[in-house]
């Protein structure tokens, strides 16, 4: 198998054993880069100067037996919403197109810590607001899998770059959906944690109460790993929670038997396409052949989850990009007076649909309306959070599709927002109610089309989903969910 | 009562006060609140807003302000939280302001103090926790029409109370009033340096008049700009003069923002309530709801100092002093401290107080200090007063000596010997003196004996002159009565 197709805890042995260092993998996964990226777009900034200068400090530390973290040396690629001392972070935005950071997000330093180099930061809807990867201020991405068809988003760099060779893991951002709906199209595992696992401090801000960090890996496996490194207390976040953050690897147990799978009875109910209902329902099967025990649940509250969320991301999300004013950093666009270099800034500096959300949730938190629209829509949010509390005491997981259908086409839904919004539609509930779950690939669609499997968790029962995703990935993709389904397939770069 | 329509008005006034509370450091980050440091030095990706940093709240601000709502009388929030005021302006980094919107920190307080000899009592709406804005400075008059403007975020994120009175205000004196006693009230409570000059203290008020004997409210003047407790007076005045003139020509009031101008005296209209702000409140994502409880309050309520009425009171009670002194002496918790520990050392109240309100307070006003800031000790005072007491020294040569213990904080005994103040009470030494004396006015001698005894105290006068102010006058207006009058 080619050196970029390896996940990270075979790179892992390959490093422990001397056969690699963490400087040749960089350099070939920069090579890599290089390669793709004209096409796929997965990056907006590579940073292989630091990557390599990681690599090399990683080398050392390793010779000299004090490098011991499981990802130490695996390079990963970040999502430009995450701040980085002094390497530029856009957002996928005009507005902060040169701005360069004078401090790192908590993750960040945890990866620096940890000695993992950081190959760039990667493409993703402008402010993480869309589904496609489409509203970037520098250009479409585009899937490895049919360049003509969108990676998905709001994460679709980083999912891209794990998909395509372009990074071991990448890390992402999920505020309705923005990790799991990517690693669907693109074919690999995401995992958004529950909110308050992992600090927030240094995510650039879409919706507060929604965002949450994640992996994006290749595997179950990889997926642990990585939330050992995030996740954790944050005296700098005051909503990360302070609960002792167990060894997600000990939940790696292929054990069926027992295992209580409730399906999301209100989502199967709902139209997706055939091919997508007969990937779930062989993977449902495979689990109940297996020991598993299913048991149908039903969460009625989250149909109305797609209105609460385009009330409160939008109003959440109206007032988080204020600030982007002109005066302090990023875009200033001179004006008359200040008053009109602030319209003019934000004017030019934001794409439109980072606009309409400004404009719907400046409208939303309007005086006279905040009753009737995010008030009632936060009362919605606690009765779905109570439905799946509910839901949880009969079963460990429930199982739902990631989205309805496979990865569209560029260009697709850009013109019909609302069609965009409903591309989101399984994945919003879980952010509503701060829950962790999962993608992973189970099957492919007629045009071979990879199609994701969600597995959701109770809050903070990160293991339980991953105990079920690994059980699962042992019984039907036993060389790793994320690249076994491709069957030896190379990524494609010709643009259809 | 007017002139033109013979309606009697009623002056209504509410206060919308900000104190900045006297934390080490601001109150969602660790950048330090001092004044005066090099602009834009202390400020952090936190307190500038940068992209990504989130507010953690300082703990020591929270109690700061449970304290001023103590010290107020109000209920304190078990279960408070904070919100997003938004609006856009260049020294608010995050375009919004962490504040507290419908559950404020502390509710429904009241504050007493004396006015014209009598007791009046203010309720207090609120007080709640939010954060300061960064500070402007206009090459020009405004942000508009400015060639130019710099921002000093260092003021960004210093935590500040704003505390709102209910409407119960009667006249633009009485508001002063009311708010030299509140400012006194927080300085005691030591959670705020309160100075209006340095802005660590700022008022808005809502003023508006009807007619004598409602009950109803009229539309009301926001008066904003008001830097001095003067200015507060004034511009009171001068809005309820406005008003009534608009109601005497038979014109009607909207509710409007004005801007005090002090040069001129007059308020102007800023804004109307049509152009008013929507400050679009939300409750803020990024801080998680904040739950007091009682242990905490107790705890805090028993930290809480004595305050200025208590002490006041106190003060005529224990010390049998008039209650003019008592006011004088509580206008610092240091004055009153300082008092108490000389009277604990001199055992007289009533010297003590003379003592400080006459020479104490007056070099300290001459030197614009406080207290606690100069070297004098409560036991060198009472030293003092003993040296007096004795008639080592008299009282004049005392104001002498204080005024040095004032400037280098040595012994009075010790200034006394060495400059040789000791006073001259030895009738054998003081007797050639007065002899020469009555000798040289002839005049002044001839009226005392005449029975004129006001002229004694110009022969008096002169012995002291004579002996550079040490001779005692007691022994020497004896010596006087007994060669001129035999007695």
């Amino acid at each position: 198998m080619a050196l970029h197709d390896l996940t990270a805890h075979e790179l892992r042995q390959q490093l422990d054993s001397g056969e690699l260092s963490s400087q040749e993998l960089t350099k070939a996964l920069l090579e890599r880069i290089e390669e793709l990226n004209g096409t796929l777009n997965a990056y907006i900034t590579v940073t292989a100067e630091q990557a390599l200068e990681q690599a090399r400090a990683y080398d050392e530390a390793r010779a000299r037996g004090e490098a011991t973290a499981p990802l130490g040396g695996i390079p990963v690629a970040l999502k430009d919403n995450l701040v980085t001392r002094g390497v530029r972070t856009t957002a996928a935005s005009r507005i902060l197109e040169n701005w360069v950071p004078p401090y790192d997000a908590t993750v960040v330093e945890r990866l620096k810590a940890a000695g993992a180099p950081s190959l760039g930061k990667t493409n993703m809807d402008e402010f993480a607001m869309g589904g496609s990867t489409e509203t970037s201020a520098f250009g479409v991405a585009r899937n490895p899998w049919d360049p003509g068809r969108v990676p998905g988003g709001s994460s679709g760099g980083s999912a891209i770059a794990v998909a395509a060779g372009m990074a071991v893991w990448s890390l992402g951002s999920d505020t309705g959906g923005s990790i799991r709906q990517p690693a669907a199209y693109c074919g690999i595992v995401g995992m958004k944690p529950t909110y308050g696992r992992v600090s927030r401090y240094g995510l650039i801000a879409f919706a507060s109460s929604l965002d949450q960090i994640g992996p994006l890996t290749r595997d179950v496996t990889d997926c642990a790993l990585a939330l050992n490194l995030i996740c954790g207390f944050d005296p700098r976040d005051s909503t990360s929670v302070s609960l002792e953050v167990p060894d997600f690897t000990k939940a790696l147990v292929a054990e069926p038997k027992g295992l209580r799978v409730g399906i999301h009875k209100d989502y199967f109910d709902q139209p997706m396409d055939a091919d997508v209902r007969a990937a779930l329902e062989r993977a449902l099967k495979v689990l109940e052949d297996n020991g598993a025990v299913l048991k149908e649940v039903s969460l009625p509250s989250t149909r109305y989850a797609i209105h609460v969320y385009y009330l409160i991301a939008p109003a959440e999300a109206s007032s988080n990009l204020a600030r982007f004013d002109g005066v302090r950093y990023g875009l200033r666009v001179p004006g008359a007076d200040v008053p009109r270099m602030m319209e003019e800034t934000r004017s030019r500096g934001f794409g439109a649909e980072v606009k309409r959300r400004i404009i719907l949730g400046t409208y939303v938190l309007s005086a006279g309306h905040y009753d009737a629209y995010y008030k009632k829509a936060s009362q919605v949010r606690t009765l779905m959070r109570q439905e799946f509390e509910r839901a949880f005491a009969d079963v460990d997981v429930l199982v739902a599709p990631t989205t309805a259908s496979t990865a569209f086409r560029l260009g697709e839904k850009t013109e019909n927002p609302l069609e965009m919004y409903m591309t989101d539609y399984f994945t919003i509930p879980v952010n509503l109610a701060g829950l962790p779950a999962l993608s992973m690939p189970c099957g492919v669609d007629k045009d071979g089309m990879p199609i994701g499997l969600q597995i959701i968790g109770p809050p903070f029962g990160e293991d339980k989903v991953l105990k079920a995703a690994y059980t699962y990935e042992q019984l039907a993709w036993p060389t790793g969910a994320g690249r076994h389904w491709r069957a030896g397939r190379e990524v494609a770069v010709d643009v259809r | 009562m007017s002139v033109k329509t013979g309606v009697e008005y009623e002056v209504v006034i509410g206060l919308e006060i900000h104190a900045e509370l006297s934390t080490d450091s601001k109150v969602f980050c660790g950048c330090s609140t001092a004044f005066g440091a090099v602009p834009n030095s202390q400020v952090c990706p936190v307190c500038l807003g940068l992209p990504g940093s989130l507010p953690v709240l300082n703990r020591t601000a929270v109690e700061y302000a449970i304290k001023a709502g103590l010290a107020l009388n109000c209920e304190i929030a078990r279960y408070s939280k904070f919100d997003r005021k938004q609006y856009f302006y260049p020294d608010l980094p995050k375009a919004y302001q962490i504040s507290q919107y419908d559950l404020p920190l502390c509710r429904n307080g009241w504050v007493e103090f004396e006015m014209e000899g009598e007791v009046r009592r203010v309720r207090i709406n609120r007080v709640h926790l939010e954060e300061e804005a960064g500070k402007s400075v206009h090459s020009g008059e405004r942000l508009l029409g400015s060639d130019y403007s710099l921002i000093d975020y260092n003021r960004g994120g210093i935590p500040l109370i704003e505390i709102v009175t209910e409407p119960d205000l009667r006249s633009p004196e009485e508001a002063r009033v009311f708010l030299e006693h509140l400012r006194q009230i927080l300085f005691f409570t030591g959670v705020s340096d309160v100075k209006m000059e340095e802005g660590s203290l700022r008022c808005d008020a809502n003023i508006s008049l009807r007619p004598k004997g409602s009950s109803k409210f009229s539309a009301k003047t926001e008066v904003k700009n008001l830097n001095s407790f003067r200015s507060v007076q004034r511009a009171l005045e001068y809005e309820a003069e406005r008003q009534r003139d608009v109601l005497d020509e038979g014109g009607t009031l909207h509710q409007e923002t004005r801007h005090w101008d002090e040069n001129r005296g007059v308020t102007v209209a800023m804004r109307s309530k049509e152009e008013a702000h929507d400050y679009r409140y939300f409750p803020e994502p990024d801080l998680v709801p904040l739950v007091v409880d009682d242990a905490w309050i107790e705890r805090l309520r028993a930290e809480l100092p004595e305050l200025p009425r208590a002490k006041q009171a106190r003060f005529v009670e224990q010390y049998g002093l008039p209650r003019y002194d008592a006011e004088v002496l509580t206008a610092t918790p240091a004055l009153a401290d300082f008092f108490e520990a000389c009277v604990a050392e001199y055992g007289q109240a009533k010297p003590v107080s003379n003592w400080m309100m006459g020479e104490l307070l007056r070099l300290l006003k001459a030197d614009g200090k406080g207290v606690e800031q100069v070297p004098v000790a409560p036991k060198a005072v009472a030293d003092l007063l003993r040296l007096i007491d004795q008639g080592t020294i008299n009282a004049n040569v005392g104001k002498e000596v204080f005024e040095e213990m004032f400037r280098t904080g040595k012994e009075p005994g010790a200034i006394v010997k060495e400059r040789g103040l000791e006073q001259i009470s030895d009738e054998g030494a003081l007797a050639s003196i007065v002899d020469q004396v009555i000798a040289a006015n002839p005049d002044a001698a001839e009226t005392v004996r005449s029975g004129e005894m006001k002229a004694i105290g110009f022969l008096v006068g002169q012995v002291m002159k004579q002996t550079g102010g040490k001779a005692n006058p007691k022994v020497v207006q004896g010596l006087l009565r007994e060669r001129l009058l035999g007695s």
